[in-house]
């Protein structure tokens, strides 16, 4: 039953692939994208899961990697968690002590096929490809090895072979593609002997999930892990145990990963539109300015240097007229000095004749010499005073024109 | 002659030379390793942590602390601020070599170096972040080029085309701070891919405007940091309009720092808020988120406005180094440290010695390479020929 069941559903799944190649996929268009239509995935009932990594031992098979240490019989690689690694694109987990399940719970991991991929949307040179089939797969030829993809994964899945110096490759669960392009199952569905994975067109893969959902409503936990998270995925889950239990984020939400860049994305024309211009616009202001603040500082330096040389003469001219008052007034008083000293000794000559004529004549002929030096001393002051005049009106002259 | 050759030696064999020596040795004998045995080989690279310190550090830390270049030639060439002409040829230099270093030492993480190119060639993943941050560091340094050519032109005499290539300026300007836009912010939109890895403290839908905003801040205090060191190494080589300019330019940059920190502090505030994150700063990592605030944002900007206001170099001079610190410390916040909090230790990054061997062997490189130029060409000082032509 369950072997022909699953045969049934590999039929479904390459007449599936086979009528999805036809079809024109609208993966350009910037509508919300909820998978290719009719495209295939896989079902991992977690209640039916026993940890016998036959799974396990058929993906190391059908990827011809290389043989684990340990045999895949032995199940104590359980008692600790594993991830995906180079060597292993799937791996079980058991989960323990889990208050909501009696015994222990397993769980399979490997790359969710995600509907609209994070590790597409990452990678810069469109490595990454969401066939029409439903698997994402990876394109080694252009590859340039910048691991953006594995730091984008929610699910951290691709592994990457850092000890290969020329060749490294991302390495992930390819959803087989290779074998459904032949018609054939995933290895890992084809050998699970508990019916824990199954095969078939994603939307009948939920239709079966909420079947068993509403037939055995205490087996599982109502939700369908995958169906919506990060925009949906191509593997889906189910299980008895809150999904947070058994290593599968509930916080990721169902923002589809390229959503998550696509604002910042679409910023980049206004950047490249706007910014010239607007610095542009700053560049045009700043010389207008720069102009500006030329041309006043060139009016401001000529006005100052006007005012310099306006004060410059006023100044002068003031200088010179205090000068001029100043010498006036020397001249004032020293004519004053002399008069007031020619008088005295006028004074004192008479006193002196009427001395002298009271006493002898010859005393008389020096006094009289020196009233003549006071004279002549008179007249220079006088002739000085005649050659400043001219000069005191030419700076009045030049004071008229400036103003 | 012997004694000449004693004298050479002696003068080639300064502190200086001697650790760069090392440094370089040890540098190439890692750089045979990681080519010759992989990546695995001289990392703690691992599944999880795909990112190391050679994209935090050196592609992040590199390519933020090369911002000088279009924060220093846009002030100067569009804002006007042509008081500071002499800041913006060693500016371009350290952002020119900034950028060419980063290039190189991505050649160091990527898997296949050789294949850099396809993204271009064959790829074209637009809807890639990292498209468009190799994209545009890839035109920015052939602009960066640009603008640094005419110095070994002026160097070579090459006079004609140097004339040509500077007609450029201003569109090169335009050209580069668009350029340095779209990437500094990208490379803070990298990480946007990436909400369930990212610690929500450091994750935010502004990551591209704080990535931009402290590019700024980055490539202010640097030029402040560099002049400072420059000062000291390369005193001699600098003409009197390059010494006379150097303080106010310590004074402006500072203020406009102080000025851009404060709004990088307020929109980090804005974030928490946005995202309501207010509870998680009782955390460890929200202690740690809170160092960085406010011990690398809010105090620099304080103390910024305090060294302009008091006009102590000093102080800015302290103050650029520290901003700096900072703009490292949020860079690997957010490409390591926060980066897969909720892993267990044993799963969590730390460098692999032969990582840091390469990032300072990078930087190491990158002085060497700015000694070499600024001790020959017109970098510090304005070539006779060309004086006034700018
Ligand atoms: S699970 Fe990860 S590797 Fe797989 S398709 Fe989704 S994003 Fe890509
Ligand atoms: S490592 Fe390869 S596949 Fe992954 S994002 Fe980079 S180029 Fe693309």
């Amino acid at each position: 039953m369950s072997i022909s069941r699953r045969k049934f559903l590999g039929w479904l799944g390459a007449a599936g692939a086979g009528t999805t190649i036809g079809s024109k996929a609208n993966a350009a268009s910037n509508k919300v994208f909820k998978g290719y239509p009719d495209s295939m995935g896989v079902l991992h009932d977690a209640t039916l899961c026993v940890g016998c990594r036959e799974c396990e031992a058929a993906c190391n098979k059908v990827n011809e990697l290389s043989a684990p240490d340990k045999p895949f019989t032995d199940l104590t690689v359980l008692d600790v968690k594993r991830r995906t690694k180079n060597e292993a694109f799937t791996v079980v987990n058991r989960y323990d002590g889990i208050p909501e399940s009696k015994g222990p719970v397993f769980r399979k991991t490997q790359c969710n096929h995600c509907l609209e991929p994070a590790c597409a949307s990452a990678c810069f040179v469109r490595a990454f490809k969401k066939t029409e089939s439903g698997a994402v797969v990876w394109d080694e030829s252009v590859c340039v090895g910048c691991r953006y993809c594995m730091i984008a994964c929610p699910f951290d899945i691709p592994t990457y072979e850092y000890d290969n110096p020329l060749t490294p490759k991302v390495l992930k669960c390819t959803m087989c593609a290779p074998r459904i392009e032949k018609g054939l199952l995933p290895g890992c569905v084809e050998s699970c002997p508990k019916e824990a994975l199954t095969y078939g067109k994603r939307e009948d893969l939920i239709k079966i999930a909420r079947d068993r959902i509403s037939k055995y409503p205490d087996r599982y936990v109502d939700h369908i892990y995958g169906e919506h998270e990060m925009g949906g995925t191509s593997w889906l889950y189910l299980s008895s145990v809150p999904f947070e239990k058994i290593a599968l984020r509930e916080d990721l939400g169902i923002t589809p990963a390229p959503s998550l860049t696509s604002g910042a994305l679409g910023v980049v024309p206004m950047v490249v539109g706007l910014w010239p211009v607007l610095l542009t616009g700053v560049y045009a202001m700043s010389k207008r300015k720069e102009k500006i603040a030329t041309e006043e500082r060139e009016t401001a330096v000529a006005e100052a240097i006007d005012k310099t040389t306006a004060e410059g003469e006023v100044k002068l001219s003031n200088a010179m007229a205090k000068a001029e008052k100043d010498k006036e007034k020397a001249i004032e008083k020293a004519v004053k000095t002399a008069l007031e000293e020619a008088e005295k000794q006028a004074e004192e000559e008479a006193a002196a004749k009427t001395e002298a004529e009271a006493a002898k004549a010859d005393q008389v002929e020096p006094d009289k010499s020196a009233g003549k030096d006071q004279a002549e001393k008179i007249d220079e002051a006088q002739t000085e005073e005649a050659d400043e005049a001219p000069k005191t009106k030419d700076a009045k002259t030049n004071d008229e024109e400036e103003s | 002659m012997s004694e000449d050759a004693a004298v050479d030696r002696k003068s080639i064999m300064t502190p200086f030379n001697i650790c760069a020596g090392i440094i370089v040795i040890a540098g190439l004998i890692v750089t045979f390793i990681r080519f010759t045995q992989g990546l695995g080989a001289a990392t703690n690279l691992s599944e999880y942590n795909p990112w190391g310190i050679w994209i935090g550090f050196d592609l992040l830390v590199g390519v933020a602390l090369a911002a000088g270049g279009y924060v220093t030639s846009a002030a100067v060439y569009l804002f006007g601020m042509k008081r500071f002409h002499s800041a913006v040829r060693p500016a371009i230099l350290t952002g020119f070599l900034g950028y060419l270093f980063v290039v190189v030492a991505l050649h160091y993480d990527l898997g296949r170096p050789w294949r850099l190119p396809y993204p271009f060639i064959f790829g074209y993943g637009t809807t890639s972040m990292l498209f468009e941050v190799g994209l545009c560091v890839a035109l920015y340094l052939t602009v960066l080029f640009l603008e640094f050519s005419t110095a070994p032109m002026e160097w070579l005499g090459y006079k004609r085309t140097r004339n040509l290539v500077h007609r450029l300026t201003l569109v090169l300007t335009i050209f580069g701070v668009v350029l340095s836009t779209l990437h500094q912010s990208s490379l803070g939109a990298l990480f946007l891919i990436a909400p369930s890895k990212l610690h929500p403290l450091w994750y935010s839908p502004y990551l591209p405007t704080y990535f931009f905003v402290s590019s700024i801040i980055a490539g202010l205090s640097m030029v402040i940091f560099e002049g400072t060191l420059a000062h000291r190494a390369f005193h001699h080589k600098m003409d009197e309009a390059h010494k006379a300019e150097h303080n106010p330019l310590t004074l402006g940059f500072g203020k406009a720092a102080s000025l851009v920190l404060a709004g990088y502090f307020s929109i980090k505030v804005i974030g928490i808020a946005a995202g309501n994150h207010w509870h998680l700063l009782a955390t460890g990592y929200g202690f740690w988120f809170l160092v960085e605030l406010m011990g690398f944002i809010a105090l620099p900007c304080l103390l910024y406005a305090m060294g302009v206001r008091e006009q102590n170099l000093k102080l800015i001079r302290f103050t650029a180094a520290w901003t700096v610190l900072g703009i490292i410390i949020n860079r690997l916040n957010v490409s390591i440290i926060a980066f897969n909090w909720q892993l267990p230790s044993s799963e969590r990054y730390f460098p692999h010695w032969m990582e840091f061997t390469i990032s300072i062997f990078i930087v190491t490189l990158i002085v060497l390479a700015y000694r070499f130029i600024v001790t020959r060409m017109p970098i510090l000082y304005e070539h006779p020929e060309y004086k006034d032509s700018h």
